[in-house]
């Protein structure tokens, strides 16, 4: 019933919905920052845990859609192990691949972030799927306030 | 029904033959905004094609045509809500200019610092923020009267915070959030046994019922004119003539005028003196000729289908498991608003609007009603007059199947 929506809402995405990955308050987080979207309520907590430069841990708790939830638990896997400037890097990727400004999206080099591209062609969605990067941007910049999308 | 005939209605509605994503539209996103009958679009055609120029200026045939048109959209906005003049028919850009007005022009002169303000814990931003600006500019204070868990204003609540303080009542209809429709009779009379004005935001009702702002003895009351299936960019302040009278301007400008020197201005009589600068002559116009449109069908008979067609809503609503309907007054008007366990009302709009089904999902302009309820967001479906009891099951049968998908 729902063809047209496969390239969104992919069985990858309500999987992370269903079950979320590290959705878990961090105790001893070295960066904690809210995200939220005034626009529909979604709104998280992203816990880090650093070591020097290199993200060792991350989790998340709050409430969203089945993208921002997904977008966000998937983030929390790839991050991990990643160094700022690598997460850097993956975001400004991520940022090209739903916003769709690049002609040739090598969506490879986004491993399992991929099954988000579908949102290019939903703009209403595609904050809900770049909160978690925002979010997580300014963990590493560590930015105390909250960050929004607006 | 007797006399109300939805197919030749929709007839009517060039837009509902559109097809979305390769389906038949069904638009239930109507506390948005209305869609637009022929006799609204050609009568903006007919203007700019035949009929357009500026009005209250010109001696020549063009002005005086255009003129004509736009003074007789006011006389009909008089009757179809019943005032006692059209002085006390201001043109606007919508409910939201026309509270901004009052708060800035009968506020600034009637209110002072420690009076109160009462609204209501389910109004729509658009009468909180407004009263939120004027109070801080002044020192007076906004109180919100509580509601329960059905959406309904608990009027003991209300009563109490009636207090000499209070300078202006300002109240929804029917809330847009909930379809609450508010017992406004009994608050206009509550407070005007105190002495107090009451301003009626009826955004949402106009289109639902039928408004006899006399026979509610409101004092002023506001609505859009592009929910009541007329262009969007126009809206209507109606005021008690005296109030108006007593009123200083709201912004200055051309027409509002009587005599200008640059010593001093003379201000225009009513109901000029709060229009300044070339209005939207054909947005007016067309306002008229939705109101034409609507008196034809007659609005007591879309009372009674409206109420028709949420009554079955709700009924095959209340059928779903996991569905949670939010807003479920005794008195109600054509809109449901609902969430879904474990489902994001975003998620819902995007699936639905696969199926070319529109509804709202969001906050809706009243995020504190959403924090009432202690959800993000719900998930909207609001009707008019021309929705049928076929696209209510296309509607139900979408959100079984997401209920599906999701798992």
């Amino acid at each position: 019933m729902f063809e047209d929506l496969r390239d969104l809402y992919q069985e990858v995405i309500f999987d992370h919905n269903r079950n979320p990955r590290n959705f878990r308050v961090m105790d001893n987080a070295d960066r904690q920052v809210e995200g939220f979207n005034p626009l529909c309520g979604d709104r998280l907590t992203l816990f880090l845990k650093m070591d020097g430069d290199v993200i060792t841990d991350a989790s998340f708790q709050g409430s969203g859609c089945a993208i921002s939830t997904a977008s966000v638990s998937l983030m929390t896997e790839i991050v991990k192990g990643k160094t700022e400037a690598e997460a850097d890097e993956l975001f400004r990727k991520f940022h090209e691949m739903t916003t769709g400004k690049e002609e040739h999206i090598n969506l490879e080099a986004l491993g399992k972030l991929a099954v988000l591209a579908g949102v290019r062609e939903y703009p209403a969605r595609v904050k809900c799927a770049t909160l978690a990067w925002h979010t997580l941007e300014a963990a590493l910049k560590n930015e105390a306030s909250a960050v929004s999308t607006e | 029904m007797s006399g109300f005939d939805v197919n030749k209605i929709r007839q009517d509605f060039p837009i509902l033959a559109e097809k979305i994503r390769g389906k038949d539209l069904v638009y239930l996103d109507n506390a948005a905004t209305c869609q637009k009958p022929q006799a609204v679009i050609d009568s903006i055609v007919q203007l700019y094609s035949h009929d357009y120029a500026n009005v209250h200026r010109g001696v020549h045939s063009l002005s005086v045509r255009s003129t004509d048109k736009f003074e007789a959209a006011r006389a009909k906005v008089k009757s179809f809500i019943n005032a006692t003049s059209d002085k006390e028919i201001i043109f606007v850009r919508g409910a939201t200019e026309a509270i901004n007005l009052v708060a800035q022009t009968y506020g600034k002169a009637n209110i002072k610092a420690g009076d109160e303000i009462l609204i209501t814990a389910m109004e729509h931003h658009s009468n909180i923020v407004p009263w939120q600006m004027f109070c801080e500019q002044i020192g007076a204070v906004l109180k919100v009267a509580p509601i329960n868990l059905q959406g309904e204003l608990i009027y003991s609540e209300f009563e109490q915070l009636l207090s000499d303080k209070t300078k202006l009542v300002s109240v929804v209809h029917m809330s847009n959030a909930l379809g609450t429709i508010n017992p406004v009779k009994k608050i206009i009379a509550a407070a005007h046994a105190k002495g107090i004005p009451v301003l009626l935001d009826g955004a949402q009702a106009i289109p639902h019922m039928v408004v006899d702002v006399q026979e509610l003895d409101c004092d002023f009351y506001v609505f859009s004119g592009h929910k009541l299936y007329g262009p969007s960019g126009i809206g209507v302040l109606y005021g008690k003539q005296s109030l108006l009278e007593a009123m200083p301007p709201y912004q200055g400008g051309g027409d509002m005028i009587r005599k200008v020197t640059f010593e001093e201005t003379e201000y225009n009589t009513l109901p000029y003196k709060f229009e300044a600068g070339t209005p939207a002559i054909a947005d007016v116009i067309a306002l008229g000729a939705a109101i034409d449109y609507l008196v034809a069908i007659g609005m007591d008979k879309i009372a009674a289908y409206e109420a028709e067609l949420l009554d079955y809503a709700t009924a095959k609503a209340r059928q779903i498991e996991g569905l949670r309907i939010i807003g479920e007054a005794e008195e109600k008007g054509a809109i449901l608003s609902f969430t879904l366990n474990k489902i994001h009302p975003h998620d819902i709009g995007t699936m639905l609007d696969s199926l070319g089904i529109a509804i709202r999902a969001g906050h809706h302009c009243a995020m504190p009603v959403m924090d009432f309820y202690g959800v993000p967001a719900t998930a909207r479906a609001s009707f008019a007059m021309y929705n049928t009891k076929q696209e209510i099951d296309v509607l139900m049968a979408g959100i079984q199947s997401l209920i599906e998908v999701f798992g």
